[in-house]
């Protein structure tokens, strides 16, 4: 891990731009470049399978996962923050399916439920401020150790995608169909939504619980407008998720403001101009 | 209930010879849900190259016994498949054309992505191979629907998706042929056309069909037997013999008709 990361900083310091002299800075690009992608890449299924509230409710229930860690004594809450979000989306998925109540139900008493205990037990002894970085997250608090586990997501989304995207698709286009050419996608769907739970979960510390999900809906909305078919939509989702994190780095550099979210402007922009295009070419 | 693997050769493009033989079988079936009888002791046979269409007021159970044939559902009695030789192969193909109105209509996703994702093991995000873009066509052109492959599928009219769907559901050539209200929300005349087109492919192709619909008008021209559903088989037999049984008029209101 070392010998490439050296040379990853050499690379970028080589480059002409002030913020590349950094160390923060170059640690920063470097998880820009896996998690811009990540999201990117997510937001697709995410946005197709109108899951969007879904992710949401598993970025908000961060709040309990920190609180876990904090009364279990661990000293990186992310495991904690891991844990509770496999356990939400199984309890989420579980409820899916027994029915009953409908999915934005659901969701939306499970979202409740997790952010007022979280915020109950953290804020005991008023001590809540020392936990509001997650709230707005800090991309400049990367550490190689951070990477090195972006880069093991990378791999098992990259996996994930490979093995279960076209009977996801095809669930989603329609569920019957699916089911009558024996693409069943019930262990898809879990397997997808648990690894989407572990990367919003990962990703939170440095974009922030406000503003994670716009990053995963943006790119794949913008997307939306210009693809006319699934690689199209894939492409572009990963591209303007790229390029909206580059940009959100280097102006929070200068303008000293919170990186994730500026990383969501960015990609608000971006998604505007797509809506201008498709508003224009359709007439 | 397994299927076989979707790239199968079941009898690609040629057609067996005309059997009559091959059957499926559907005997004592039936389907509670929460202790409730929706589907009651139905022996239903269908026969290759033959149309049969299930008819039935709403929440008769019509999708139930789809459900069944699919194997998507626990049931009781038995569904079975004797193919040509009578031996009894545990997976039929069967090609399924779902209701369209159950289909997302805003995806980004191209007729070929359809395809794609039931036919290619390369995820449809990757784009589709040259080979699988080869089969699409071949499914799309039994419909007379190639000229769609690269349309998104939420800007085809109802008639257009039902034949994309329909030369989807043919890709491989199934046994079995399951239509599920096919033609609701396309126009008469896209009615018409389809069921030529499907009377059409099964003589050529020689598969069973099993159509559920409420176009009795229609129907009474094209299927080969009809079945009067209501949580169990009514009546059933040639279109002309059941569409002048008294439950059948009474259920679809066909006292003015002659």
């Amino acid at each position: 891990m070392t010998a490439p990361l050296s040379f990853w900083h050499d690379a970028v310091s080589a480059l002409p731009f002030e913020w590349a002299g950094y160390e923060f800075m170059r640690m920063a690009l470097l998880a820009v470049l896996f998690v811009s992608p990540l999201l990117g890449a997510l937001g697709t299924v995410v946005v197709a399978n109108r899951m969007a509230f879904f992710s949401e409710a598993i970025g908000h229930a961060a709040f309990t996962g920190i609180a876990l860690g904090v009364i279990l004594g661990l000293s990186n809450p992310l495991w904690s923050m891991i844990g509770f979000a496999l356990v939400l989306t199984f309890a989420i998925s579980w409820m899916r399916r027994r029915g009953g109540l409908s999915s934005d139900t659901a969701i939306g008493l499970v979202m409740a439920f997790t952010v007022s205990l979280g915020i109950v037990i953290l804020s005991r002894g008023g001590d809540f401020a020392s936990y509001t970085n997650f709230l707005i997250g800090d991309m400049l608090s990367v550490s190689p150790a951070d990477i090195a586990w972006l880069a093991v997501l990378a791999v098992a989304v990259a996996a994930m995608f490979f093995f279960f995207f076209n009977r996801l698709l095809l669930s989603i286009l329609s569920p019957a169909l699916a089911r009558s050419r024996a693409k069943h996608a019930g262990a898809a769907e879990l397997a997808f939504a648990c690894l989407l739970a572990v990367v919003v979960t990962c990703a939170l510390p440095w974009i922030g619980i406000l503003v994670i999900n716009a990053l995963l809906i943006l790119p794949a909305a913008a997307a939306r407008n210009l693809a006319r078919n699934t690689a199209e939509f894939f492409g572009w989702a990963i591209a303007i998720a790229l390029v909206a994190g580059l940009i959100g780095l280097v102006v929070s550099f200068y303008a000293s403001t919170a990186t994730g979210a500026t990383i969501v402007l960015a990609a608000m922009g971006i998604y505007l101009v797509t809506m201008l295009r498709r508003t224009f070419s359709t007439g | 209930m397994e299927l076989p693997p979707d790239n199968a050769p079941a009898h690609h493009g040629v057609a067996p010879h005309r059997c009559g033989e091959c059957c499926t079988t559907m005997r004592g079936v039936g389907v509670r849900y929460n202790g409730k009888p929706v589907l009651q002791d139905v022996d239903l046979h269908l026969h290759c190259g033959e149309l049969t269409a299930v008819i039935g007021e709403n929440g008769a159970g019509k999708t139930t016994l789809v459900k069944c044939l699919l194997g998507e559902i626990p049931h009781d009695g038995e569904v079975h498949f004797l193919d040509a030789s009578h031996r009894r192969p545990d997976s039929p193909v069967i090609g399924y054309v779902p209701q369209h109105s159950s289909f997302d209509k805003d995806a980004p996703v191209s007729v070929l992505d359809l395809f794609a994702a039931s036919l290619a093991t390369r995820p449809a995000c990757l784009g589709v191979s040259p080979a699988v873009r080869e089969e699409a066509l071949t499914g799309l052109r039994r419909t007379g629907a190639e000229a769609l492959i690269d349309r998104r599928v939420g800007t085809l009219s109802g008639g257009e998706l039902q034949r994309v769907l329909l030369g989807l559901a043919l890709t491989p050539v199934p046994n079995i042929l399951v239509l599920d209200e096919p033609m609701s929300g396309v126009d008469h005349s896209g009615r018409e056309q389809f069921y030529e087109l499907l009377s059409k492919l099964r003589r050529e192709y020689d598969f069973a069909v099993l159509l559920v619909s409420h176009d009795l008008a229609t129907l009474a021209r094209f299927a080969d037997r009809m079945v009067f559903l209501d949580h169990r088989i009514v009546c059933e037999g040639a279109p002309s013999e059941v569409l002048r049984d008294p439950r059948v008029r009474e259920a679809f209101s066909l006292h003015s008709l002659t």
